[in-house]
Protein backbone atom coordinates (compact mmCIF):
# COMPACT_ATOMS: atom_id res chain seq x y z
CA UNK A 1 0.00 0.00 0.00
CA UNK A 2 1.07 3.36 -0.70
CA UNK A 3 1.22 6.20 1.75
CA UNK A 4 -0.23 9.46 1.76
CA UNK A 5 1.58 12.25 1.96
CA UNK A 6 0.66 12.95 5.51
CA UNK A 7 3.09 9.98 6.25
CA UNK A 8 6.13 11.15 4.68
CA UNK A 9 9.03 12.65 6.19
CA UNK A 10 8.50 16.31 6.60
CA UNK A 11 10.01 18.08 3.73
CA UNK A 12 11.22 21.87 3.18
CA UNK A 13 11.13 24.22 0.45
CA UNK A 14 13.27 27.04 0.61
CA UNK A 15 12.80 30.13 -1.73
CA UNK A 16 11.91 33.81 -1.24
CA UNK A 17 8.27 34.25 -1.06
CA UNK A 18 8.56 36.68 -4.17
CA UNK A 19 8.59 33.52 -6.40
CA UNK A 20 5.67 32.12 -4.90
CA UNK A 21 3.68 35.56 -5.29
CA UNK A 22 5.10 35.87 -8.52
CA UNK A 23 3.81 32.57 -9.92
CA UNK A 24 0.67 33.37 -8.33
CA UNK A 25 0.26 36.60 -10.30
CA UNK A 26 1.31 35.50 -13.70
CA UNK A 27 -1.02 32.88 -13.59
CA UNK A 28 -4.57 34.78 -12.79
CA UNK A 29 -3.93 38.15 -14.56
CA UNK A 30 -6.97 39.89 -15.40
CA UNK A 31 -6.57 42.49 -19.01
CA UNK A 32 -9.05 45.22 -19.17
CA UNK A 33 -11.39 45.37 -22.11
CA UNK A 34 -9.64 48.04 -24.04
CA UNK A 35 -9.96 48.27 -27.68
CA UNK A 36 -8.60 50.95 -29.81
CA UNK A 37 -8.19 50.18 -33.17
CA UNK A 38 -7.59 47.36 -35.39
CA UNK A 39 -5.09 45.59 -33.03
CA UNK A 40 -8.05 45.15 -30.76
CA UNK A 41 -9.88 42.45 -33.32
CA UNK A 42 -6.65 40.43 -33.06
CA UNK A 43 -6.88 41.02 -29.28
CA UNK A 44 -10.17 39.50 -29.20
CA UNK A 45 -9.69 36.80 -31.53
CA UNK A 46 -6.80 35.86 -28.84
CA UNK A 47 -9.92 35.18 -27.03
CA UNK A 48 -11.42 32.71 -29.03
CA UNK A 49 -11.36 28.89 -28.58
CA UNK A 50 -9.36 28.92 -31.66
CA UNK A 51 -5.91 30.42 -29.69
CA UNK A 52 -8.01 30.01 -26.61
CA UNK A 53 -6.11 32.30 -23.85
CA UNK A 54 -7.55 30.76 -21.03
CA UNK A 55 -4.64 28.32 -21.33
CA UNK A 56 -2.78 30.73 -19.52
CA UNK A 57 -5.48 31.97 -16.91
CA UNK A 58 -6.64 35.15 -18.14
CA UNK A 59 -10.00 34.00 -20.99
CA UNK A 60 -11.84 37.21 -18.89
CA UNK A 61 -11.87 40.39 -20.25
CA UNK A 62 -12.67 42.95 -17.28
CA UNK A 63 -14.95 45.75 -18.37
CA UNK A 64 -13.26 47.51 -15.11
CA UNK A 65 -10.13 48.79 -14.53
CA UNK A 66 -10.89 48.41 -10.50
CA UNK A 67 -10.44 44.28 -11.80
CA UNK A 68 -8.08 44.40 -13.92
CA UNK A 69 -3.81 43.93 -13.50
CA UNK A 70 -3.10 44.36 -17.36
CA UNK A 71 -3.84 46.82 -19.97
CA UNK A 72 -3.50 45.78 -23.57
CA UNK A 73 -2.99 49.25 -25.24
CA UNK A 74 -4.20 47.63 -28.77
CA UNK A 75 -3.93 50.40 -31.57
CA UNK A 76 -2.81 53.49 -32.54
CA UNK A 77 -3.81 56.44 -29.41
CA UNK A 78 -5.20 59.63 -30.50
CA UNK A 79 -4.63 62.67 -28.50
CA UNK A 80 -7.65 62.87 -27.46
CA UNK A 81 -8.14 59.28 -26.14
CA UNK A 82 -4.87 59.84 -24.26
CA UNK A 83 -6.24 61.02 -20.90
CA UNK A 84 -8.95 58.73 -21.16
CA UNK A 85 -6.26 55.97 -21.38
CA UNK A 86 -4.40 57.38 -18.60
CA UNK A 87 -7.29 57.58 -16.51
CA UNK A 88 -7.87 54.02 -17.00
CA UNK A 89 -4.65 53.33 -15.93
CA UNK A 90 -4.85 54.99 -12.93
CA UNK A 91 -8.20 53.00 -11.94
CA UNK A 92 -6.73 49.97 -12.13
CA UNK A 93 -5.13 48.79 -8.86
CA UNK A 94 -1.28 47.57 -8.06
CA UNK A 95 0.66 45.71 -9.61
CA UNK A 96 -0.51 46.42 -12.80
CA UNK A 97 1.15 46.04 -16.24
CA UNK A 98 0.66 47.63 -19.69
CA UNK A 99 1.55 45.99 -23.09
CA UNK A 100 1.75 48.12 -25.65
CA UNK A 101 0.11 45.86 -28.64
CA UNK A 102 1.44 46.86 -32.46
CA UNK A 103 3.42 49.12 -34.07
CA UNK A 104 1.33 52.29 -33.49
CA UNK A 105 0.72 51.93 -29.70
CA UNK A 106 4.62 51.09 -29.69
CA UNK A 107 5.45 54.32 -31.98
CA UNK A 108 2.29 55.82 -33.39
CA UNK A 109 3.53 53.56 -36.35
CA UNK A 110 2.11 54.58 -39.76
CA UNK A 111 0.85 57.57 -38.32
CA UNK A 112 3.53 60.24 -37.68
CA UNK A 113 0.97 62.96 -37.86
CA UNK A 114 -0.47 65.83 -35.65
CA UNK A 115 -3.59 63.60 -34.65
CA UNK A 116 -1.72 60.21 -32.93
CA UNK A 117 0.20 59.78 -29.78
CA UNK A 118 3.53 58.88 -31.00
CA UNK A 119 3.90 55.70 -28.35
CA UNK A 120 1.72 55.40 -25.66
CA UNK A 121 4.58 55.00 -23.17
CA UNK A 122 4.32 58.90 -23.74
CA UNK A 123 1.12 58.34 -21.38
CA UNK A 124 1.91 55.50 -19.58
CA UNK A 125 4.83 52.94 -18.40
CA UNK A 126 4.48 50.28 -20.92
CA UNK A 127 6.18 46.61 -19.49
CA UNK A 128 5.99 44.98 -23.13
CA UNK A 129 6.39 45.89 -26.41
CA UNK A 130 4.71 44.18 -29.49
CA UNK A 131 5.59 44.83 -32.58
CA UNK A 132 3.72 44.21 -35.71
CA UNK A 133 0.88 45.82 -37.79
CA UNK A 134 -1.69 44.40 -36.45
CA UNK A 135 0.45 41.29 -34.78
CA UNK A 136 -1.10 37.64 -35.14
CA UNK A 137 -2.79 36.25 -32.42
CA UNK A 138 -0.07 33.59 -31.44
CA UNK A 139 2.27 37.01 -31.58
CA UNK A 140 0.29 38.33 -28.31
CA UNK A 141 0.53 35.25 -26.71
CA UNK A 142 3.92 35.36 -26.92
CA UNK A 143 4.31 38.71 -25.70
CA UNK A 144 2.10 37.91 -22.59
CA UNK A 145 4.00 34.73 -22.14
CA UNK A 146 6.98 36.89 -21.94
CA UNK A 147 5.41 39.55 -20.06
CA UNK A 148 4.58 36.04 -17.30
CA UNK A 149 8.01 35.90 -16.94
CA UNK A 150 8.32 39.41 -16.34
CA UNK A 151 5.82 39.01 -13.74
CA UNK A 152 7.35 35.35 -12.10
CA UNK A 153 10.61 36.98 -11.60
CA UNK A 154 9.18 40.60 -10.32
CA UNK A 155 10.76 41.47 -6.95
CA UNK A 156 8.58 42.70 -4.32
CA UNK A 157 8.07 45.28 -2.00
CA UNK A 158 11.31 48.07 -1.41
CA UNK A 159 13.62 46.04 -4.00
CA UNK A 160 10.86 46.76 -6.79
CA UNK A 161 10.96 50.17 -6.07
CA UNK A 162 14.49 50.45 -6.31
CA UNK A 163 14.99 48.43 -9.20
CA UNK A 164 12.44 50.47 -10.88
CA UNK A 165 14.51 53.82 -10.03
CA UNK A 166 17.90 51.95 -11.04
CA UNK A 167 16.08 51.12 -14.74
CA UNK A 168 14.73 54.55 -15.31
CA UNK A 169 18.57 55.84 -14.30
CA UNK A 170 20.27 53.99 -16.80
CA UNK A 171 17.41 54.40 -19.55
CA UNK A 172 17.59 58.67 -18.97
CA UNK A 173 21.97 57.84 -19.41
CA UNK A 174 21.63 55.17 -22.00
CA UNK A 175 22.75 56.57 -25.36
CA UNK A 176 19.73 57.94 -27.72
CA UNK A 177 18.80 55.24 -30.81
CA UNK A 178 19.39 58.11 -33.43
CA UNK A 179 23.17 58.39 -32.20
CA UNK A 180 24.31 54.49 -31.73
CA UNK A 181 26.42 53.17 -34.02
CA UNK A 182 24.87 50.29 -35.94
CA UNK A 183 24.37 48.78 -39.55
CA UNK A 184 22.85 52.14 -40.79
CA UNK A 185 25.68 54.34 -39.69
CA UNK B 1 -3.95 79.85 -77.04
CA UNK B 2 -7.46 81.33 -78.46
CA UNK B 3 -7.92 78.38 -80.29
CA UNK B 4 -11.29 78.00 -82.12
CA UNK B 5 -12.65 74.35 -80.05
CA UNK B 6 -16.00 74.13 -79.31
CA UNK B 7 -15.28 74.79 -75.71
CA UNK B 8 -14.01 77.82 -75.94
CA UNK B 9 -17.04 79.71 -77.30
CA UNK B 10 -17.49 83.28 -76.14
CA UNK B 11 -18.97 83.98 -73.03
CA UNK B 12 -22.27 83.51 -72.96
CA UNK B 13 -24.94 86.55 -72.52
CA UNK B 14 -25.06 86.75 -68.72
CA UNK B 15 -29.02 88.08 -68.86
CA UNK B 16 -30.09 84.84 -70.73
CA UNK B 17 -28.68 82.85 -67.27
CA UNK B 18 -31.08 83.07 -64.59
CA UNK B 19 -28.67 81.63 -62.19
CA UNK B 20 -25.59 83.49 -63.34
CA UNK B 21 -23.70 85.25 -60.28
CA UNK B 22 -23.35 88.70 -61.59
CA UNK B 23 -25.45 90.98 -59.75
CA UNK B 24 -28.19 89.57 -57.92
CA UNK B 25 -26.60 89.37 -54.34
CA UNK B 26 -25.12 92.74 -53.69
CA UNK B 27 -24.63 92.03 -49.81
CA UNK B 28 -22.40 88.44 -49.35
CA UNK B 29 -18.95 89.17 -50.21
CA UNK B 30 -18.50 85.86 -51.22
CA UNK B 31 -20.65 86.34 -54.26
CA UNK B 32 -17.74 88.10 -55.95
CA UNK B 33 -18.06 86.37 -59.42
CA UNK B 34 -14.97 88.22 -60.31
CA UNK B 35 -11.76 86.67 -59.02
CA UNK B 36 -9.66 89.18 -58.94
CA UNK B 37 -6.72 86.74 -58.80
CA UNK B 38 -8.12 85.09 -61.83
CA UNK B 39 -8.43 87.92 -63.67
CA UNK B 40 -5.31 89.36 -64.10
CA UNK B 41 -3.15 88.08 -67.04
CA UNK B 42 -5.67 87.17 -69.40
CA UNK B 43 -3.16 84.81 -70.98
CA UNK B 44 -5.38 81.81 -71.55
CA UNK B 45 -8.70 82.39 -72.33
CA UNK B 46 -10.32 79.42 -73.39
CA UNK B 47 -10.45 78.01 -70.03
CA UNK B 48 -14.17 77.38 -70.95
CA UNK B 49 -12.68 73.65 -72.14
CA UNK B 50 -10.53 72.88 -68.96
CA UNK B 51 -12.26 69.96 -67.13
CA UNK B 52 -10.88 68.79 -64.16
CA UNK B 53 -7.41 68.43 -63.34
CA UNK B 54 -6.72 68.02 -66.97
CA UNK B 55 -3.55 70.15 -68.27
CA UNK B 56 -4.06 73.19 -70.30
CA UNK B 57 -0.84 72.87 -72.03
CA UNK B 58 2.53 71.74 -72.84
CA UNK B 59 5.36 74.07 -73.62
CA UNK B 60 4.76 77.05 -71.59
CA UNK B 61 8.28 78.49 -70.43
CA UNK B 62 8.86 78.74 -66.34
CA UNK B 63 8.36 82.07 -66.72
CA UNK B 64 5.50 82.98 -67.80
CA UNK B 65 2.57 83.34 -65.37
CA UNK B 66 -0.15 81.12 -64.95
CA UNK B 67 -2.90 80.53 -66.54
CA UNK B 68 -6.00 82.55 -65.31
CA UNK B 69 -9.76 82.55 -65.79
CA UNK B 70 -11.06 85.04 -67.46
CA UNK B 71 -14.55 84.96 -65.59
CA UNK B 72 -15.54 83.24 -62.26
CA UNK B 73 -19.00 82.57 -63.86
CA UNK B 74 -17.31 79.92 -65.99
CA UNK B 75 -15.98 78.18 -62.63
CA UNK B 76 -13.88 77.87 -60.27
CA UNK B 77 -9.80 78.40 -60.17
CA UNK B 78 -8.87 76.38 -57.64
CA UNK B 79 -5.03 75.78 -58.66
CA UNK B 80 -3.09 76.20 -61.01
CA UNK B 81 0.05 74.17 -61.04
CA UNK B 82 3.33 73.91 -63.21
CA UNK B 83 5.70 71.15 -63.71
CA UNK B 84 5.79 67.31 -62.17
CA UNK B 85 5.85 66.31 -58.49
CA UNK B 86 7.44 69.21 -56.90
CA UNK B 87 10.23 68.65 -58.13
CA UNK B 88 11.97 72.02 -58.07
CA UNK B 89 15.65 71.58 -56.74
CA UNK B 90 16.94 69.88 -59.42
CA UNK B 91 17.93 70.58 -63.27
CA UNK B 92 14.36 69.48 -65.22
CA UNK B 93 15.85 66.47 -67.37
CA UNK B 94 12.27 65.31 -68.68
CA UNK B 95 10.65 68.47 -70.24
CA UNK B 96 7.55 68.19 -67.97
CA UNK B 97 9.10 71.45 -66.19
CA UNK B 98 6.95 73.71 -68.73
CA UNK B 99 2.99 71.78 -68.16
CA UNK B 100 0.85 74.41 -66.86
CA UNK B 101 -2.12 72.72 -64.98
CA UNK B 102 -5.22 75.19 -64.17
CA UNK B 103 -7.54 72.98 -62.29
CA UNK B 104 -10.73 74.62 -62.92
CA UNK B 105 -14.07 72.91 -61.12
CA UNK B 106 -17.54 73.55 -60.89
CA UNK B 107 -18.58 75.47 -64.82
CA UNK B 108 -21.96 76.42 -64.93
CA UNK B 109 -24.48 73.65 -66.95
CA UNK B 110 -26.70 74.91 -69.30
CA UNK B 111 -30.24 73.79 -69.85
CA UNK B 112 -31.57 71.02 -70.42
CA UNK B 113 -29.97 69.33 -67.01
CA UNK B 114 -31.57 66.47 -67.57
CA UNK B 115 -33.56 63.95 -65.89
CA UNK B 116 -35.53 65.40 -63.03
CA UNK B 117 -33.11 68.05 -62.83
CA UNK B 118 -34.72 70.65 -64.50
CA UNK B 119 -38.49 69.49 -62.71
CA UNK B 120 -36.75 70.29 -59.14
CA UNK B 121 -34.99 73.28 -60.36
CA UNK B 122 -38.37 74.50 -61.97
CA UNK B 123 -40.13 73.72 -58.45
CA UNK B 124 -37.36 75.24 -56.12
CA UNK B 125 -37.31 78.45 -57.97
CA UNK B 126 -41.19 78.67 -58.68
CA UNK B 127 -41.35 78.13 -54.58
CA UNK B 128 -38.73 80.83 -54.11
CA UNK B 129 -40.25 83.44 -56.00
CA UNK B 130 -43.24 82.38 -53.79
CA UNK B 131 -41.39 83.09 -51.00
CA UNK B 132 -40.08 86.47 -52.11
CA UNK B 133 -36.69 85.41 -53.10
CA UNK B 134 -35.33 86.07 -56.56
CA UNK B 135 -34.44 82.79 -57.48
CA UNK B 136 -30.78 84.57 -59.28
CA UNK B 137 -30.47 85.46 -55.62
CA UNK B 138 -30.72 82.22 -53.80
CA UNK B 139 -29.23 80.03 -56.26
CA UNK B 140 -25.79 81.10 -57.61
CA UNK B 141 -24.82 78.42 -59.99
CA UNK B 142 -26.18 75.10 -61.01
CA UNK B 143 -23.49 72.39 -62.10
CA UNK B 144 -24.40 69.03 -63.44
CA UNK B 145 -21.13 67.03 -63.41
CA UNK B 146 -20.71 63.32 -63.85
CA UNK B 147 -24.94 62.79 -63.23
CA UNK B 148 -25.14 64.77 -60.23
CA UNK B 149 -26.76 67.97 -58.98
CA UNK B 150 -24.95 70.54 -57.25
CA UNK B 151 -26.55 73.76 -56.93
CA UNK B 152 -24.55 76.43 -55.36
CA UNK B 153 -26.29 78.64 -52.67
CA UNK B 154 -26.11 81.71 -51.09
CA UNK B 155 -25.39 81.84 -47.53
CA UNK B 156 -28.08 84.02 -46.39
CA UNK B 157 -30.78 82.05 -48.07
CA UNK B 158 -29.01 78.61 -47.37
CA UNK B 159 -31.73 77.53 -44.57
CA UNK B 160 -34.85 78.51 -46.00
CA UNK B 161 -33.52 76.76 -48.95
CA UNK B 162 -33.06 73.91 -47.09
CA UNK B 163 -36.47 74.43 -45.42
CA UNK B 164 -38.34 74.83 -48.58
CA UNK B 165 -36.76 71.97 -50.33
CA UNK B 166 -37.83 69.44 -47.16
CA UNK B 167 -41.20 70.47 -47.13
CA UNK B 168 -42.69 71.76 -50.81
CA UNK B 169 -44.43 68.68 -51.59
CA UNK B 170 -43.09 67.74 -54.88
CA UNK B 171 -39.26 68.88 -53.63
CA UNK B 172 -39.23 66.49 -50.51
CA UNK B 173 -35.74 66.28 -49.34
CA UNK B 174 -36.42 64.76 -46.34
CA UNK B 175 -33.03 63.19 -45.97
CA UNK B 176 -29.88 65.06 -45.33
CA UNK B 177 -27.03 63.10 -45.53
CA UNK B 178 -24.95 65.50 -43.54
CA UNK B 179 -22.36 68.24 -43.97
CA UNK B 180 -18.32 68.34 -45.33
CA UNK B 181 -16.38 71.03 -45.45
CA UNK B 182 -13.81 71.72 -48.57
CA UNK B 183 -10.95 73.97 -48.16
CA UNK B 184 -9.45 75.58 -51.53
CA UNK B 185 -6.97 78.06 -50.84
CA UNK B 186 -6.15 79.68 -53.97
CA UNK B 187 -10.02 80.32 -54.99
CA UNK B 188 -9.55 83.94 -53.49
CA UNK B 189 -12.80 85.15 -51.71
CA UNK B 190 -14.35 81.51 -51.91
CA UNK B 191 -11.75 79.37 -49.94
CA UNK B 192 -14.12 77.76 -47.67
CA UNK B 193 -16.77 75.32 -48.92
CA UNK B 194 -19.37 73.91 -47.09
CA UNK B 195 -21.32 70.83 -49.12
CA UNK B 196 -24.86 69.36 -48.11
CA UNK B 197 -25.76 65.94 -49.91
CA UNK B 198 -29.79 65.82 -49.74
CA UNK B 199 -31.63 62.96 -50.48
CA UNK B 200 -35.59 62.08 -51.21
CA UNK B 201 -37.00 59.44 -50.26
CA UNK B 202 -41.09 60.40 -50.94
CA UNK B 203 -40.17 61.49 -54.48
CA UNK B 204 -37.50 58.27 -55.42
CA UNK B 205 -34.02 58.26 -54.56
CA UNK B 206 -33.45 61.26 -55.59
CA UNK B 207 -29.52 63.18 -54.41
CA UNK B 208 -29.19 66.68 -54.47
CA UNK B 209 -26.11 68.30 -53.45
CA UNK B 210 -26.09 72.13 -52.26
CA UNK B 211 -23.06 73.93 -51.73
CA UNK B 212 -22.20 76.95 -49.86
CA UNK B 213 -19.02 79.13 -50.58
CA UNK B 214 -17.61 82.15 -47.89
CA UNK B 215 -14.16 83.31 -47.99
CA UNK B 216 -11.49 82.40 -45.13
CA UNK B 217 -11.81 85.95 -43.53
CA UNK B 218 -15.73 85.99 -43.04
CA UNK B 219 -16.57 81.97 -42.80
CA UNK B 220 -19.77 82.18 -41.49
CA UNK B 221 -22.69 80.14 -42.32
CA UNK B 222 -26.11 79.89 -40.87
CA UNK B 223 -26.97 76.40 -39.11
CA UNK B 224 -29.55 74.10 -40.86
CA UNK B 225 -29.76 72.10 -37.76
CA UNK B 226 -34.04 73.77 -37.49
CA UNK B 227 -34.22 72.07 -40.51
CA UNK B 228 -32.06 68.98 -40.35
CA UNK B 229 -31.67 67.89 -36.91
CA UNK B 230 -28.99 65.27 -37.92
CA UNK B 231 -26.72 68.29 -38.98
CA UNK B 232 -26.05 68.87 -35.47
CA UNK B 233 -22.46 66.88 -35.16
CA UNK B 234 -21.78 67.09 -38.81
CA UNK B 235 -21.51 71.21 -38.68
CA UNK B 236 -19.35 70.51 -35.54
CA UNK B 237 -17.02 68.47 -37.53
CA UNK B 238 -17.20 70.99 -40.24
CA UNK B 239 -16.43 73.67 -37.88
CA UNK B 240 -13.73 71.09 -36.22
CA UNK B 241 -12.15 70.25 -39.20
CA UNK B 242 -12.33 73.26 -41.65
CA UNK B 243 -13.55 76.36 -39.35
CA UNK B 244 -16.51 77.47 -40.80
CA UNK B 245 -18.57 78.60 -38.16
CA UNK B 246 -22.27 77.69 -38.17
CA UNK B 247 -24.71 80.60 -36.65
CA UNK B 248 -27.53 79.66 -35.04
CA UNK B 249 -26.19 76.05 -34.15
CA UNK B 250 -27.46 75.06 -30.58
CA UNK B 251 -23.23 73.80 -29.30
CA UNK B 252 -21.03 74.59 -31.80
CA UNK B 253 -18.24 72.39 -29.85
CA UNK B 254 -15.32 70.66 -31.68
CA UNK B 255 -16.50 66.90 -31.77
CA UNK B 256 -13.22 64.84 -32.74
CA UNK B 257 -9.97 67.15 -31.51
CA UNK B 258 -9.67 67.73 -27.86
CA UNK B 259 -11.55 70.54 -26.62
CA UNK B 260 -8.14 73.26 -26.31
CA UNK B 261 -6.70 72.26 -29.81
CA UNK B 262 -5.77 75.25 -31.73
CA UNK B 263 -6.36 75.35 -35.55
CA UNK B 264 -8.47 73.21 -38.32
CA UNK B 265 -6.41 70.36 -39.18
CA UNK B 266 -8.30 69.40 -42.52
CA UNK B 267 -7.27 72.65 -44.06
CA UNK B 268 -4.64 72.13 -46.68
CA UNK B 269 -2.30 74.64 -44.98
CA UNK B 270 -2.65 72.76 -42.11
CA UNK B 271 0.96 71.04 -41.39
CA UNK B 272 0.75 67.12 -40.46
CA UNK B 273 2.70 67.63 -37.45
CA UNK B 274 5.39 64.51 -37.90
CA UNK B 275 8.12 64.20 -35.68
CA UNK B 276 11.64 63.10 -37.20
CA UNK B 277 11.93 59.00 -36.54
CA UNK B 278 14.64 57.81 -35.13
CA UNK B 279 16.02 54.72 -36.18
CA UNK B 280 19.40 52.67 -35.01
CA UNK B 281 22.36 55.60 -36.35
CA UNK B 282 19.96 57.52 -38.10
CA UNK B 283 17.16 60.38 -38.35
CA UNK B 284 14.16 60.37 -40.92
CA UNK B 285 12.31 63.61 -41.20
CA UNK B 286 8.27 63.49 -41.35
CA UNK B 287 7.03 62.15 -44.56
CA UNK B 288 5.51 65.75 -45.44
CA UNK B 289 8.84 66.81 -44.97
CA UNK B 290 11.15 64.60 -46.96
CA UNK B 291 9.90 66.26 -50.50
CA UNK B 292 6.96 68.29 -51.69
CA UNK B 293 4.26 66.25 -52.93
CA UNK B 294 1.07 67.31 -55.22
Amino acid sequence: MGRGIEEQAPGFALGAIGDIVGLARKASMWPVTMGLACCAIEMMATGTPRFDISRFGMEVFRASPRHADLMIVSGRLSQKMAPIVRQVYDQMSEPKWVLSMGACASSGGMFNNYAIVQGVDHVVPVDIYLPGCPPRPEMLLNAILELHEQVKKAPLGARRDEIARRVEAAALAATPTHAQKGLLA
Amino acid sequence: MSTDTPGSKATPPEETRPDAPSSAVPEAPAAAPTDPAAVTSGELDDAGEVVEGEAVGLAELAESPAPALEDQARGDLVATRQGLFGNTDTGDTSGFRGLQVSVVIDVPTERPYGGWFDEVVDILAEVLEDNGIAYGAAVRKVVVDRGELTLEIAREHLVTVCRLLRDEQDLRFDLSLGVSGVHYPEDAGRELHAVYHLRSITNGPRLLRLEVAVPDADPHVPSTTNVYPVNDWHERETWDFFGIIFDGHPGLARIAMPDDWVGHPQRKDYPLGGIPVEYKGATVPPADQRRSYR
